[in-house]
């Protein structure tokens, strides 16, 4: 055992109502929380800009749905498939974690490709015909900033899940490892459903 | 341990989200108040963000330190709201 193993026993402080089952787990949640005050930060910051704006295009239309929709589909579908990772590796199901979270960063590639393509068309076309661009009108800077903010993270997500399959594949990592990164991609997964209500449905 | 308590009804939950989702689209294109419209839409995008949190994230089989962790950004951001909104004016 490693000294630093060794000094983790030692300090590890008695069981109360506030001990956390798992430092890993409790680690996340800090994290999530800060990222969601980011998250926050943008989303209110939108809601007040948009509310004090004299014109605001109508987003259902002047984005689209249909294919945000999907999207939304899409992530919430690979956040099924990663609880059931997480089930499936709890019960020592190797094969069943490896299709499980296999189908869980290929739907978040899928989402940042359909993301990439999205961009593309508005930047290109949409936007351009309702006379709106990043710099142009604050329906596009809130947009982009929000979206791309989110982009990031499920991009940071996707790698950070594979990295958990190639560890688990090797079996480096388990069942608590698991459970940690589906907290960060269910997190990604709730900030979108807020996404897509706040900026692309009201 | 992660595995204490009993495994939720993942698929279940799935179902919920994937109606409120299509319930959401509907809404926009009611002939009803614009109010309503809002009232309805930010209730279920916070319901299913609920969802998620507490089955999919295990909120609530976890013990009262994580939820106090979880509150705790959207506090904030309604402290947010009150401090900021009388500086805007439509």
């Amino acid at each position: 055992m490693s000294e630093a193993a060794v000094m983790h026993q030692t300090v590890e402080p008695a069981e109360s109502p506030l001990t956390p089952e798992s430092w890993g787990k409790l680690g996340m949640w800090l994290f999530l929380a800060g990222d969601a005050m980011s998250f926050g930060g943008l989303i209110v910051g939108y809601g007040l800009l948009r509310y004090a704006s004299p014109t605001w295009p109508v987003p259902s239309q002047a984005l689209g749905i249909n294919l945000t929709a999907f999207m939304t589909f899409l992530l919430i579908c690979s956040s099924v498939t990663m609880v059931l990772a997480l089930s499936a590796v709890t019960k020592g199901n190797r094969a069943g974690l490896k299709k499980f979270l296999g189908l869980t960063i290929l739907g978040g590639a899928a989402f940042l490709g359909l993301q990439a393509y999205e961009w593309t068309h508005l930047i290109t076309a949409r936007l351009p015909e309702i006379g709106v661009s990043f710099s142009t009108h604050l329906f596009a800077t809130t947009f982009f900033v929000l979206t791309g903010f989110h982009g990031m993270h499920v991009t940071g997500g996707v790698i950070y899940n594979s990295c958990v399959l190639a560890a688990c594949l090797r079996g480096r990592y388990g069942a608590k490892h698991v459970e940690i990164a589906g907290l960060y991609w269910h997190f990604v997964d709730l900030v979108w459903i807020l996404i897509f209500t706040f900026v692309y449905l009201l | 341990m992660a595995t204490a308590h009993k495994e939720p009804n993942y698929i279940g939950v799935f179902w919920w989200l994937l109606a409120l989702t299509i319930i959401e689209i509907a809404v926009i294109y009611m002939p009803v108040a614009r109010l309503i419209i809002v009232i309805l839409l930010v209730g279920m995008a916070l319901t299913k963000a609920a969802l998620v949190a507490l089955y999919f994230m295990h909120l609530r089989f976890e013990r009262v330190t994580l939820g106090v962790i979880a509150i705790t950004p959207l506090v904030l951001c309604l402290f947010l709201i009150l401090m900021l909104s009388p500086d805007i004016r439509p």
